[in-house]
């Protein structure tokens, strides 16, 4: 899991402003814009949640928003798709176990 | 609130901005809607150059044709929603839209066309469900549109033409695939793509199935097999391979939901991906006012879900009054035309007789 920094058809990996994002307390820098997914993968990340029952790994699978199982707790809120979320400065991102709980302002 | 609308356009990908860009250029009032936050569906990680003939913009790669598309559209003053979810249409013309997650929008439009697209299916055999297993194509937005590989050694399964373009997509951005495996006695690829995977020097392994993948938070490695003629593992042939990626190229299933949840009326289809709403050569469903194109109709190519586009697009205008006879006919003919050309030789023709089959059924 790493960065393609260079492309045969694509080219050079544009620069990009970074913003600091917070996964599981961690702090990591992330390319703006880009999909939470593709910063916790190119920092290596394994999985993404574990299941509620028997605590399995997962992380992502169909990469375009539709299966559901890269949801993680972004900013407090549980089940969020992580492939097709952006981060954004500041962000809490937190590995998700089961169906995560809520912890928000609003929703204590 | 209710907004009106003339065209309601559900996905803006190659199938539903082909299909907003050709109503548009009637005059119709268009409004084109995607949940992303970006326009053009997977057309921006198809990173090869397409086939068909220069008609179908052959030779051009995808992601070149996404560029294209947008600016045409965005010169032609398409009104566009990103970010924009539908979840619903009522009394077959009301969209029930959810904007940036926060609040609920209703149109009500003359005409809706559905572009959905489709989704991958998934492969099950014991370590699926490891991180590190995923759906070739979501392999292939990692590596061409977020620019993240998503691992180091790969196993593909499927040799398909997505199993076989990601395969060589995963070695431009730096990957190695171990291994190509098809459970058929065959390649399934378009020989070009096979080649240069083949060339590069990739196994490929026919009559192969993967067992079992194993790791613990992660895909360590897996195990394939050899099957035999009745599709069941040969004990003994199994072959461990040193991977951290299995990629699954098992062919998609058209997003039926909000057609079917409309009302639209079903048919199977098997070599199209399965269920897909019943439709007409003008890609009208069985309810007059919705339309659909692209992989909603079944799948196919990027190539076809454009072609199909534009003919639901030029459809939906003229039922609405804005396209002259003479210019609908020859729209028609001439998209018609361009599809058969597209649904030919020898993997084409099975897609076109498929095709043919729903029209024919439509008919009675």
């Amino acid at each position: 899991m790493r960065r393609i920094v260079e492309h045969p058809v694509l080219g050079a990996l544009p620069e990009s402003e970074m913003v600091r994002i917070i996964v599981d307390g961690e702090e990591l820098w992330a390319r703006k814009g880009e999909m939470i997914a593709a910063a916790l993968m190119a920092s290596g990340k394994q999985y993404f949640r574990k299941t509620i029952k028997v605590h399995e790994p997962r992380g992502i699978y169909c990469g375009i928003g539709r299966c559901t199982d890269c949801v993680m707790t972004v900013n407090g809120i549980p089940n969020v798709r992580t492939c097709i979320t952006a981060v954004e400065e500041g962000m809490v991102i937190q590995t998700q176990m089961g169906y995560g709980a809520w912890n928000t302002q609003e929703g204590q | 609130m209710m907004l009106e609308r003339e065209i309601v356009v559900v996905g803006a990908g190659p199938a539903g901005l082909s299909a907003a860009l050709e109503a548009a250029r009637t005059g119709a009032r268009v409004l084109l809607v995607d949940e992303n936050s970006k326009p053009g569906g997977q057309l921006f990680k198809q990173i090869h150059k397409f086939f068909g003939s220069k008609d179908h913009q052959a030779g051009v790669r995808g992601i070149d044709i996404g560029t294209q598309l947008l600016k045409d559209a965005e010169d032609l003053d398409i009104e566009v929603w990103l970010d924009a979810e539908v979840c619903g249409i009522f009394n077959q013309s009301d969209v029930w839209i959810v904007r940036n997650r926060e609040h609920t929008v209703n149109v009500r439009a003359k005409r809706i066309i559905l572009a959905t697209g489709a989704v991958e299916n998934a492969v099950n055999f014991p370590g699926w469900t490891l991180p590190g297993v995923m759906g070739a194509g979501a392999a292939q937005t990692m590596i061409n549109l977020h620019r993240v590989l998503p691992g180091e050694r790969f196993l593909m399964i499927g040799s398909g033409n997505v199993g076989v373009i990601v395969s060589y997509q995963l070695l431009q951005a730096g990957g190695d695939v171990k291994a190509v495996v098809e459970a058929a006695p065959r390649l399934g690829g378009y020989g070009v793509h096979t080649a240069k995977v083949r060339r590069a020097g990739v196994p490929f392994y026919t009559s192969h199935t993967v067992l079992e993948a194993r790791g613990t938070d992660h895909v360590e490695s897996a195990t394939i097999v050899q099957l035999d003629e009745s599709w069941k593992p040969i004990a003994g042939t199994e072959k461990d391979l040193d991977v951290d990626t299995i990629c699954i190229a098992a062919g998609l299933t058209p997003l039926v939901e909000l057609a079917f949840a409309a009302g639209c009326a079903p048919v199977y289809s098997p070599l199209l991906g399965g269920m897909v709403p019943l439709h007409d050569r003008s890609m009208r469903t069985s309810i007059p006012s919705i339309y659909i194109a692209g992989d909603i109709s079944g799948v196919e190519e990027a190539s076809t879900a454009m072609e199909e586009g534009r003919m639901a697009g030029l459809c939906a205008a003229h039922s609405l009054g804005y396209v002259d006879e003479d210019t609908y006919t020859y729209g028609f003919a001439a998209a018609e035309g361009r599809m058969l050309a597209l649904r030919s030789g020898m993997f084409g023709q099975k897609r076109r007789d498929a095709k043919a089959a729903i029209i024919a059924y439509n008919e009675g």
